[in-house]
C-alpha cells in the first residue's frame, strides 16, 4: 500500500458527521418534523381543547383510520417510487379489486378464502403486466399506469353491471362475509380507548411499514431499488436485475391496493367501483413528503408513514376547525406537496454535500 | 490478490507470455454501417493498453464487445488463448473482465458501502431473516477506500459527497475487490480536471503493479503517455497499428489518431482568418467587416 504521504489530498478534507447532521440528512427527516408541525397547528387552530373534537381519542382514532388506509399505499408506493417509477393504476385497482371480492362472495357465492385468493391473484397479475410493459416498451410508467388507470376503472363500471343487473355497487357484501372470522383480519376493532374504536388496519399499516422498511435497508433487494432508480444503466452493468426488481415492485403496489380494498370492502360492506379514485395521486403525495424523490434514487418507506400521518391529520382536523370545511384538504394537500418537494430538495443537496 | 507481482517498469517479466485477454480482427456491423473492421487487441497481466481515438473511431463498439454487451460479427475473443464467447455482461464478469463505464460507474444517490457491494451483497441469516450484512459492507468498503488513499470516516456518507476522480477510484477498486483479472476503462479521466485525473491515473498504475490487465480507453493522448505500455489506435473503426511504449511521441499519436492532419489544416485555416482579420482592420479601422468567401 502506497499511500501519498505529504500532500493534502483532497480526500482526506472531510469532517466526521455528527449524529444530529445524519439525522438531518435523513430522507424521513422533513416528515417527522412536518407530522409534529401539522398535529400542533391543527390543536392550535381548534384551540388546544382537549379531551373533545381533534384532541380526543375519537379524533385521533379517525385520523389513524384515515392515515393506516393511505398509508398501507402509501409504502409500496415509495418504494416503486424509489426505483424510479409511478403506479397510477392503484386507484382504479382498489375499486377493481374491491368489486372481485364483493362480486365472488356474494354473486358467486364462493367462501372469503377463495374470494381474498382470488383478489390478490387478479391484483398481482395486473401488477406485472404493468411491471412487464414498462420493462418491455421502455414507456414511462406514468403512461403505462394511466392507461391501466382507465382501463381498469372502465372495465370495473361495464362489466359490473353485465353480472349484477346495471348496479355499479355490490351490496350485501356485510352479510356475506359476517360469520366468517377471516373478515376478522380486515375488519376487527383492535381495542378500544376513550370510546373510540382501533381497527385492525393500524396493524396492517404498521406491517406493510415494517417491511417495506426492512426490504429497503436491510436485504439485497432493497440496495437494487435504491440503485436501479439511481440509475437504471449503472445498475445493468453491475448486474442488477433491473427489470425483476421492477416487476415486483409493481406487483407490490397491486397488492397493496388489494389489501385496502379488502379493508374497504369488508369494512363498509359493499364494493364500489368508483372507490378508490384519486388514491393514486395520495400515495403519491404520502411518499413525497415522507422524503422520496420523485425522480427516484432516494428515499423512505418509513417516512411514508409519517406522510400518511400528516394526510389523516389534515383531512379530519379540517373538519375540526371552525370555519372550514373539507373542501380545503385539497388545497392544503396540494401546498403540502409543493412544500414537502422543496424540503426534499434541501435535504437531498445537504445529504449529497452539494455546496450551491 | 492472488495474481503473480509484476514489476511495473517490465512488462515482458511476466511469467506467462500469454495474453489475459485477446481479441482477433474483429468485425461489427450495425446495418449498413461498419463499426469495426479487423480490428485486433490484447492485454496481458501487468500491463496497460491504452486503447486511443477520437470520437466515432469505435472505441466504445469494441469495449462492449469485450464487455459482453455486443457479440462481434466476425473474429473472435480469448482468454488466456482460450476461444471465449461472452453472452452477456454477467459472463464477461464472472470471467473476471470488469468494465468501469464513464458516468454510469457508481450511482451518487447511495452511499460508499452500498455502492461497494452492489450486486454482490454481502448476506447473513437464513430463509425470511436473510439480511444485507451492513457491518461487514461497512469495514470492508472502509478497507478498501483506505487503501486507495480516500480516507472515508462515514461509509454511510452518499457517493455524490465524493469527487469525480475519487468515484473512478471507487468503481476500479470495487471491480479488483471482486476479481477482476481485466480491467476496462471507458474514459475514465475524460471528464475530470487535472488533480482528479491525477488520482485515476495513479490509481491505474497502482493496478498494473498488482498485475492486472488494463485496457485504458481515452483520446486524450496526454494522460494515456504516462501510463501505457502499448498504445492501440483505432480511426474509423479501422486499427491504425499498436506502438510499444517509447517508440511514438505525443505528436505522431495525435497523428495516428486522424486528428492530426485535420489539425494542421485546422491552424493553417485559422492563421488564414487571423491575416484575413488583421488586414481588414488595417484597411478600414471603423467596423471591418471581413470579406464574404
Amino acid at each position: 500500500m502506497t499511500t501519498v504521504e505529504g500532500t493534502p489530498s483532497e480526500a482526506t478534507r472531510m469532517r466526521r458527521a455528527s449524529p444530529v447532521r445524519q439525522l438531518l440528512t435523513r430522507p424521513e427527516f422533513g416528515s417527522i418534523v412536518g407530522a409534529i408541525l401539522i398535529f400542533f397547528v391543527f390543536w392550535a387552530l381548534t384551540g388546544f381543547t382537549v379531551g373533545s373534537g381533534f384532541m380526543s381519542w375519537r379524533g385521533f382514532a379517525a385520523y389513524i383510520q384515515v392515515a393506516a388506509q393511505i398509508g398501507i399505499l402509501g409504502a409500496t408506493v415509495a418504494l416503486l417510487m424509489i426505483a424510479g417509477e409511478f403506479d397510477l393504476s392503484i386507484g382504479s385497482m382498489v375499486g377493481a379489486a374491491g368489486l372481485i371480492l364483493g362480486l365472488s362472495i356474494t354473486q358467486y357465492g364462493l367462501p372469503l378464502w377463495l374470494g381474498l385468493i382470488i383478489t390478490f391473484a387478479f391484483a398481482l397479475a395486473i401488477g406485472a403486466l404493468n411491471g412487464y410493459i414498462v420493462v418491455r416498451t421502455g414507456l414511462p410508467s406514468f403512461i403505462v399506469t394511466l392507461g391501466s388507470l382507465y382501463m381498469l376503472r372502465g372495465a370495473g363500471l361495464a362489466l359490473t353491471r353485465l353480472v349484477s343487473n346495471g348496479q355499479t355497487i355490490v351490496s350485501g357484501v356485510g352479510t356475506a362475509a359476517a360469520d366468517d372470522p377471516l373478515s376478522n383480519l380486515f375488519n376487527a376493532v383492535l381495542f378500544t380507548i376513550g370510546g373510540a374504536d382501533f381497527k385492525v388496519e393500524l396493524l396492517w399499516w404498521i406491517a406493510v411499514v415494517a417491511v417495506s422498511t426492512w426490504v429497503l435497508l436491510r436485504t439485497r433487494f432493497g440496495n437494487w431499488i435504491f440503485a436501479v432508480g439511481g440509475s437504471k444503466e449503472a445498475s445493468r452493468n453491475i448486474g442488477v436485475p433491473v427489470n425483476r426488481v421492477k416487476i415486483l415492485l409493481f406487483m407490490a403496489t397491486a397488492a397493496s391496493a388489494a389489501l385496502y380494498a379488502c379493508i374497504q370492502v369488508l369494512s363498509v360492506g359493499n364494493a364500489d367501483v368508483l372507490r378508490g379514485t384519486g388514491k393514486e395521486f395520495e400515495a403519491i403525495i404520502t411518499a413525497v413528503i415522507g422524503g422520496t424523490l420523485l425522480t427516484g434514487g432516494y428515499g423512505s418507506a418509513l417516512g411514508s408513514a409519517f406522510g400518511a400521518f400528516i394526510l389523516g391529520v389534515t383531512q379530519l382536523g379540517i373538519f375540526f376547525v371552525p370555519g372550514f370545511n373539507s373542501d380545503w384538504y385539497a388545497f392544503v394537500l396540494g401546498a403540502l406537496l409543493l412544500i414537502a418537494a422543496m424540503v426534499n430538495n434541501w435535504i437531498l443537496r445537504r445529504a449529497s454535500g452539494a455546496r450551491s | 490478490m492472488t495474481v503473480d507481482q509484476t514489476a511495473p517498469a517490465a512488462p515482458q517479466a511476466s511469467r506467462s507470455d500469454v495474453p489475459v485477454l485477446e481479441a482477433r480482427d474483429i468485425s461489427k456491423y450495425f446495418g449498413r454501417v461498419i463499426a469495426l473492421k479487423g480490428v485486433s487487441l490484447s492485454v496481458k497481466a501487468g500491463e496497460v493498453n491504452c486503447l486511443l481515438g477520437d470520437n466515432g473511431a469505435g472505441k466504445s463498439t469494441l469495449i462492449k464487445i469485450l464487455s459482453g454487451v455486443h457479440r462481434p460479427d466476425e473474429g473472435e475473443l480469448l482468454m488466456d488463448g482460450n476461444l471465449v464467447t461472452l453472452s452477456s455482461p454477467r459472463e464477461a464478469q464472472s470471467r473476471g473482465i470488469a468494465t468501469v463505464f464513464q458516468d454510469l460507474a457508481v450511482l451518487p444517490l447511495m452511499s460508499i458501502s452500498r455502492n461497494f457491494f452492489l450486486g454482490n451483497e454481502p448476506t447473513k441469516g437464513v430463509g425470511p431473516a436473510k439480511r444485507f450484512d451492513m457491518g461487514y459492507a461497512d469495514r470492508i468498503s472502509r478497507e478498501h477506500m483506505h487503501e486507495i488513499g480516500i480516507d472515508v470516516r462515514d461509509t454511510a456518507q452518499l457517493v455524490g459527497t465524493l469527487s469525480g476522480g475519487e468515484r473512478q477510484t471507487l468503481a476500479i477498486a470495487r471491480a479488483e475487490y471482486f476479481g477482476a483479472r481485466v480491467l476496462i476503462l471507458d474514459e475514465p479521466t475524460s471528464a475530470l480536471g487535472v488533480k482528479q485525473a491525477a488520482i485515476v491515473l495513479r490509481h491505474i498504475v497502482k493496478a498494473r503493479a498488482r498485475g492486472l490487465a488494463v485496457i485504458f480507453i481515452t483520446h486524450n493522448v496526454q494522460h494515456a503517455l504516462p501510463v501505457g505500455d502499448k498504445f492501440t489506435i483505432l480511426s474509423h473503426g479501422r486499427s491504425e497499428g499498436v506502438f510499444k511504449r517509447g517508440e511514438v511521441s505525443l505528436d505522431q499519436l495525435l497523428g495516428l489518431m486522424g486528428g492530426g492532419a485535420e489539425l494542421s489544416d485546422l491552424s493553417r485555416e485559422l492563421e488564414q482568418l487571423q491575416d484575413e482579420a488583421v488586414r481588414a482592420h488595417a484597411a478600414e479601422p471603423g467596423a471591418g467587416a471581413p470579406p464574404a468567401g
